[in-house]
């Protein structure tokens, strides 16, 4: 702190802080990861365009894993509940937060709804965010890890137009690869430079039309769960 | 459009930080804001303008420093400074890069009386 003194006039100061702007928000999201790490459960932020086929994936995962994961979703949409019905129609428990306008979910909405869920059956939630490639890629939920979609009839330009979301994502699932005939899309492209933005990518293509590159996910869903559930015994 | 709910904190981070230093009035806060963030800082200015409006920050000025990406290349062990990230290292020219700075979004001080 720096203090200017001018005798008989107002006195100015100056206050260093050096403070995240996004405090609050990381601070919320640390008691939600210390509460999924309680309960054994991995959670995961879905995020990507609108349309790009988050919520059919969603559905497709919790139906084809039904035996071997139990699966919960929070399902983040600035209005409407329809992401949230056809959910519920897998069977599966889900919670709707709608935004209201804002584009984004932030970690005090995840930490409003935790109580709406029974957590003890659950080893995985996926959060699905307000589709949005600029926006949900700046606040923390309190997430394992951040998953994105991209599919390929948005265009292969999209890692260097939104070079955040594909800087903080751990898992990159490059969607719909079935139109690849229809689209004037290079799928090596966007691997290329996804992976200058974030060598540490795991990337993998899929359609849930055809079913093509499911498995794969399926695999690395099932693997870093039984990492998680490890972390958990460790504690 | 995030950048109403950047504006948002700010202006809670520094009102509730007011009282502790006896400040009525802040005349400026200076940011420090990473390229990477995309954060536009005219849609911030301007989401400040409209939250601080008949509060305690009304008028009170934001200075945004911009950051530049800077990378180190794991390869070669080069530090640089990305003119437009992201591209290779401008030494080896490979792209195992770790980022070093560009990702800030923080508030560095505050003046008033």
């Amino acid at each position: 702190m720096r203090v200017h003194r001018s005798f008989g006039e107002v006195i100015e100061i100056k206050i260093s802080l050096v403070k995240n702007i996004l405090d609050a928000n990381e601070r919320i999201a640390a008691q939600n990861r210390q509460f999924f790490a309680g309960k054994g459960v991995m959670a995961i932020n879905m995020m990507s365009a609108p349309g790009a086929g988050k919520t059919t994936l969603i559905e497709d995962t919790i139906r084809s894993l039904k035996n071997e994961l139990n699966i919960a979703v929070i399902e983040g949409d600035i209005q409407s509940t329809y992401d949230a019905e056809a959910i519920s129609a897998t069977g599966a428990q889900v919670v709707q937060i709608n935004t209201g306008g804002a584009c984004h979910l932030d970690a005090n909405m995840i930490n409003e709804t935790l109580s709406q869920l029974d957590f003890n059956p659950v080893d995985l939630l996926i959060i699905e965010n307000v589709g949005n490639l600029v926006c949900p890629a700046e606040f923390n939920l309190g997430e394992y890890c951040k998953v994105m979609l991209l599919s390929i009839s948005e265009g292969d330009d999209k890692p260097l137009k939104y070079p955040l979301m594909f800087y903080e994502s751990s898992v990159l699932l490059i969607n719909k690869i079935d139109l690849l005939p229809y689209v004037d899309c290079s799928i090596e492209k966007i691997r290329q430079e996804s992976l200058k933005i974030n060598p540490d990518l795991t990337i993998f293509e899929i359609s849930c039309k055809t079913r093509q590159g499911l498995n794969d996910w399926h695999d690395w869903l099932k693997a870093e769960r039984l990492i998680t559930s490890n972390f958990k015994n460790k504690s | 459009m995030h950048e109403l709910s950047i504006a948002q904190s700010i202006i809670k981070i520094v009102t509730q930080d007011m009282p502790k230093h006896n400040l009525t009035k802040v005349d400026s806060i200076t940011l420090r804001i990473g390229e990477i963030t995309q954060i536009m800082p005219d849609a911030l200015l301007f989401g400040f303008e409209c939250l601080s409006k008949d509060t305690s920050l009304d008028g009170t000025k934001l200075i945004i420093e911009t950051v530049p990406v800077k990378g180190h290349c794991k390869t070669c062990g080069q530090d640089f400074v990305f003119e437009d990230w992201p591209h290779g290292c401008p030494e080896c020219g490979q792209t195992d890069i770790r980022i070093i700075s560009g990702r800030e979004l923080e508030i560095v001080e505050f003046e008033g009386s």
